[in-house]
């Protein structure tokens, strides 16, 4: 009984999530131009959760996102230590090919940026150059249905994605990610662009999507965090203050500094 | 002083009308530039027709150049003319387009490619009577050319190249950062977002420098001069490695006779080469328009 209290409350949240861990970052630094961005961060994002990261501005919450489907490679000057784990391999590894990260390891970005093609092309293009020879129009159908948009383009899907609002264009992005069928979401601020409807409509889905992916989420809205995410890591100037579930680092913080930025005192 | 006093409201009203005066001024001064360009144009091309419109008929169009005026007509300079800007853009389009993609979405900022674009930049400054003799040493004698439309070509192609691939690269770095993200997140390769998105997207901009720089192409003369494009040719050519001769050559000759006939010949001549221009021009905005609408 102690043990277990012992194992409870101990200050290494990491490992009620590292159970059925799917990517595992483990002492990640990401240096630009040999400024460190994210120092020795490690927690693990679990199977059909939402991991939320959050923290003020610039403390390398979205630095660390995109290093987790290596859209890091393409800035120069980056470099990344520590292990990324998927699969029970390391994402940099020398035998790993990025272009095939990215396709098991979707990207929803701040900004909705939808191609300038039409909202059919939006979604089945990504399917078809990774090799994709099934029948597109059911591809597309269940993507949009998925992300809670086929019944608002379904007479359009010919025309141009960007025709549509700023809200149906995000969800376009993230029926676009879906089409993939990717094992991991990651989204970047998704709701930022949006207004309260549109963002509405986003966690709803997301919490639907749930089921069956894995989401991690950077958001600077604490109440969004607080009300989709399973786990909650807290970042400030590049360094993990602290992870753990949500309800515990809201409502139960273990540092101050947490605490006093979930209630707003700060940043 | 928390109210403006009269004398401040007055003096403020004052100014403001001198600054409204200084900004109608500026304007002006722009619309008389931008009139008098225009102006200048007008005139020349008025000037041109009235020498050379009488001359402008089918016999015209359709004869060999002669030593009678009555008998002389750009047949041979007109289709050389054409052949030389197909094969001009068959070269240096793929070339240009390629060069600026490999710039702009594949290399590395290394050192060598600095120097490249470096070079590339300083090469649409050079004279276009240089390119003639690298033409004539490269092309003429040490790949053994000949006098043909390959080389004249090939040269013509060296010369348009850095403008090819300038605007090409100003037109590729409009396509915004997000588009290719895009594509890249969904597991695309570069030459997969190269190809799929970011040559459509940057296609009107590009579209637009390389007809600039072909209209350039259609007007130099020199270049073709310096690799012997002939004065006088009554055939045709059949093949790119045909003798031939050029609209601007032929006009060069005819202003260079003393015979009053032949300016207004060479004046027929600038009206032809003109509408070539204009049509190419007409075709650019017309396909640019459509790919436009596409992508809205």
């Amino acid at each position: 009984m102690n043990a277990l209290e012992a194992v409870m409350s101990s200050p290494l949240q990491t490992t009620i999530a590292t159970e059925d861990s799917i990517l595992d970052i483990d002492d990640v630094s990401i240096f630009y131009s040999g400024k460190a961005a994210v120092n020795n961060v490690s927690f693990g994002i679990s199977k059909n959760k939402i991991t939320a990261m959050i923290g003020p501005s610039g403390c390398g919450k979205s630095t660390l996102l995109r290093s987790l489907n290596r859209m890091n490679d393409f800035i120069p000057d980056l470099t990344i230590s520590g292990n990324i784990t998927y699969c029970g391999q390391n994402l940099y590894g020398k035998a790993v090919d990025a272009v095939e990260v990215r396709r098991r390891i979707g990207m929803v970005f701040q900004k909705p940026n939808p191609f300038p093609k039409s909202i059919y092309k939006n979604i089945a293009w990504g399917p078809i150059i990774n090799g994709f020879k099934g029948p597109s129009d059911e591809l597309v159908e269940r993507s949009l249905r998925q992300a809670a948009l086929w019944d608002e383009v379904k007479d359009r899907l010919h025309e141009s994605a960007l025709g549509l609002s700023g809200g149906q264009q995000q969800r376009l992005c993230i029926a676009r990610a879906l089409a993939m069928e990717p094992d991991i979401l990651l989204m970047d601020e998704p709701c930022s662009a949006l207004d309260p409807i549109s963002t509405a409509h986003i966690e709803e889905l997301l919490l639907e999507l749930k089921a069956n992916y894995t989401i991690v989420i950077v958001t600077h809205n604490m109440q969004q965090a607080s009300r989709l995410s399973d786990y909650t890591a807290f970042m400030e100037l590049g360094d993990l203050i602290e992870f753990g579930e949500t309800n515990q680092i809201f409502t139960r913080p273990a540092q101050h500094r947490t605490e006093e930025y979930v209630t707003g005192r700060f940043g | 002083m928390t109210h403006p006093t009269q004398a401040f409201i007055d003096s403020s009203a004052k100014h403001l009308q001198r600054r409204h005066r200084k900004a109608k001024c500026f304007q002006l001064f722009c619309a008389g530039v931008t009139w008098l360009g225009a102006a200048l144009l007008l005139v020349l091309l008025y000037q041109v027709s009235v020498e050379g419109f009488r001359w402008l008929d089918w016999q015209f169009i359709s004869s060999f150049p002669s030593r009678f005026p009555y008998k002389a007509g750009i047949k041979s300079a007109l289709v050389g003319t054409l052949w030389l800007i197909s094969l001009i853009a068959f070269i240096s389009i793929p070339v240009g387009v390629a060069t600026a993609l490999y710039l702009e979405e594949f290399s590395k900022k290394s050192r060598l490619n600095r120097l490249i674009e470096l070079n590339i930049a300083n090469l649409a400054g050079v004279p276009s009577i240089v390119y003639g003799i690298i033409g004539l040493a490269v092309f003429v004698r040490a790949m053994d050319l000949q006098r043909s439309l390959v080389s004249g070509a090939l040269t013509m192609s060296l010369l348009i190249l850095p403008v090819i691939i300038i605007a090409s690269r100003e037109a590729i770095k409009t396509v915004p950062m997000s588009t290719r993200h895009a594509a890249f997140a969904l597991g695309a390769t570069r030459w997969q977002t190269a190809w799929a998105h970011v040559l459509p997207a940057s296609f009107p901009g590009i579209l637009t420098g390389v007809i600039l720089a072909l209209s350039r192409a259609i007007g130099e003369t020199a270049p073709l001069i310096m690799i012997g494009g002939l004065t006088y040719v009554a055939f045709l050519p059949e093949g790119p490695m045909d003798a031939f001769t050029a609209l601007p050559i032929q006009i060069y000759n005819w202003v260079s006779r003393p015979q009053q006939e032949f300016h207004q010949l060479a004046a027929a001549g600038i009206i032809v080469l003109l509408l070539v221009l204009l049509m190419m021009n007409a075709l650019a905005i017309v396909i640019r328009h459509k790919t436009e609408k596409k992508l809205k």
